[in-house]
């Protein structure tokens, strides 16, 4: 099987005079280390330049709200038993009266809670939803912590703002060829 | 000697320490962003700026890791390793003139100091005996450790230091035949006009020399000491802290040593073309003193570039290469420098009884005519066509 077409086919045939003063080659090898030296530089300067990940990437969770603003979430508990590294709990409450504006379903999140230290951003807890109401961010990551007590992300830090909602970009518009099924999936 | 030579003197030996030193750390520095440049990388950058106080960093992080003595090891030796490594690698640079001469007035007499530790009539002996001495500091450490592979790595350098030393002083006796002396600055002043460098008159030495040099210096291609894929660290596994920086930190000082060395033999040292012009030129315009003085400093820088120029090699030539095998490097120090540099001596002899200085390009000549005739009656490599395997 060929993999690329730059492979050499090697022989060991006797080396001639050239060959075994080595000097030739060494200068080649020079000149192409001389070539690369003033060569453009392909690093990225990471925390003040960011590469784009592609649209697929699993970073920032988020706790989607629907048009009107109600979360999504109905606290039915599937990403937690989704979730191989069990860094989802989460309470459940009740809607009452008048709070038909805040959540969507009868039964929703009252705390909802990641663990980010145990999280190894599988992307399950996004597949298992019923109710579409988490993701995983392709845009954000999630921030280095210097503090034990800043990894376990409550609703604060997780339900989407309304003026800062995530859409992530139709799968039209991605380029490789999807086969997950969560990627076919339309998304909010 | 009297006082202010005595304090121009002292003022010299201090300077040239401590640029020793700031070469040796900075080179840490050069050889990380040159590494990086040449694999289109961009190289320390984070501490200071362009990453200029990352050899400090590099030297807390040193100091405060743990100092460890293994229970095994004999103790006195093993600290006594990395001492001797870096007590020679610093004793070496003492013999090199780095530039003319500093002059002044005193008490109505002039005064001119040359810029070297110490000028002495045996120079280029005495950074030989030094140089061989280094390999003194990587046998003990490597033996003191008690660990197998600290043990072969120093026997590795100590066999690589030997065989190639007897193919660094063959090519060099062809320097000093010519110049008819040991003593550095007579023969970089032997080298006064362009095109009587000893890189013109022994260009065949030069790449033995050079060679031999990246063997005594321990870097690659020739690192097999220090291999890591074989030996874990090679003669200094079992160092840590600053120890281990004292290894490290002598193998910089050595290459420092071995640039200037090669810089001084083969370019001519100090010297570059129209100098005697540009000097007397400076000595007319601004008188003796300062006009002197002010050439001495081109000097030192000029003789400088040539140095950061080779250390430049070095590094370049260190990312470049991968290492040789171990019969490979001695088959190449016994079997091809030994006899070549004797060859070498034997037609610059014969050169120099009919006076003709350029005699060593004969073996060059032929060495690269007969490359190129058996190069192009070698049977042509049997190709199987891509895809068929
Ligand atoms: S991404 Fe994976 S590990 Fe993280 S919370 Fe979701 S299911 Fe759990
Ligand atoms: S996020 Fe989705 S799966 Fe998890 S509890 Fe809420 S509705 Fe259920």
């Amino acid at each position: 099987m060929q993999l690329t077409n730059r492979s050499k086919q090697v022989s060991n045939k006797e080396m001639t005079l050239a060959e075994k003063m080595y000097l030739p080659a060494v200068v080649g090898g020079l000149a192409i280390t001389l070539r690369h030296f003033f060569r453009k530089k392909v690093t990225i300067q990471y925390p003040e330049v960011k590469r784009y990940l592609g649209p697929i990437y699993r970073g920032h969770h988020v706790l989607k709200r629907d048009e009107q603003g109600r979360e999504r979430c109905t606290a039915c508990g599937l990403c937690a038993v989704a979730c191989p590294a069990e860094a989802i709990s989460m309470v459940a409450a009740e809607r009452k009266k008048g709070e038909e504006n805040l959540y969507r379903e009868e039964k929703y999140a009252a705390v909802y809670e990641i663990n980010m230290l145990r999280c190894i951003f599988c992307g399950l807890c996004e597949e298992a939803c019923p109710k579409q109401a988490v993701y995983l961010r392709h845009d954000r990551m999630v921030p280095v912590f210097q503090e034990r007590d800043e990894v376990i992300y409550g609703k604060d830090r997780l339900v989407e703002k309304m003026d800062d909602r995530y859409i992530r970009v139709n799968n039209s518009e991605v380029k490789a060829t999807p086969t997950e099924p969560s990627l076919t999936r339309a998304a909010t | 000697m009297e006082l202010p030579v005595l304090i121009v003197k002292g003022l010299i030996i201090l300077v040239i320490f401590g640029i020793t030193l700031l070469i040796a750390t900075y080179s840490t520095y050069a050889e990380r962003k040159v590494a990086a440049f040449l694999q289109d990388r961009i190289g320390p950058n984070r501490a200071g700026p362009w990453g200029l106080l990352q050899p400090i960093a590099d030297a807390g992080k040193m100091f405060f890791k743990e100092d460890f003595i293994p229970a095994q090891a004999s103790k006195w030796l093993f600290i006594l390793g990395p001492c001797l490594a870096m007590l020679t690698a610093l004793m070496s640079s003492a013999v090199i003139p780095f530039s003319d001469s500093i002059r002044f007035a005193w008490d109505k007499i002039n005064y001119d100091i040359p810029v070297q530790g110490i000028e002495i009539n045996i120079g280029v002996l005495y950074i030989f005996g030094v140089v061989s001495l280094g390999v003194y500091g990587i046998m003990v450490g490597g033996w003191a450790s008690n660990n197998k592979f600290s043990l072969l790595g120093a026997i590795r350098a100590a066999s690589q230091n030997i065989s190639y030393e007897i193919a660094l002083g063959l090519s060099l006796i062809t320097i000093l035949m010519m110049t008819g002396s040991l003593s550095l600055r007579a023969i970089i002043d032997e080298q006064a006009t362009f095109f009587e460098w000893n890189i013109f008159t022994q260009p065949l030495g030069f790449v033995i020399f050079l060679t031999c040099a990246f063997a005594e210096c321990n870097r690659t291609p020739f690192d097999l000491p220090e291999c890591e894929t074989e030996l874990v660290g090679g003669y200094h596994t079992e160092y840590s802290s600053m120890k281990l920086g004292f290894y490290l930190f002598a193998e910089y000082i050595n290459m420092f040593v071995s640039s200037a060395f090669i810089s001084a033999l083969y370019f001519g040292g100090f010297h570059y073309p129209f100098m005697s012009l540009v000097n007397e030129a400076l000595e007319n315009s601004m008188g003796a003193v300062t006009g002197h003085n002010i050439a001495t400093l081109i000097c030192f820088v000029v003789f400088f570039a040539k140095i950061f120029f080779f250390i430049f090699f070095f590094m370049w030539v260190r990312w470049t290469l991968p290492r040789f095998r171990y019969d490979q490097l001695m088959n190449l120090g016994w079997k091809t420098f030994i006899p070549l540099s004797i060859l070498n001596v034997v037609i610059t002899g014969a050169g120099l009884l009919y006076d003709f200085k350029y005699a060593t390009w004969l073996i060059a000549i032929v060495m690269i005519v007969l490359a190129v005739t058996s190069t192009s009656r070698a049977p042509k490599r049997e190709t199987i066509a891509q895809g068929t395997v």
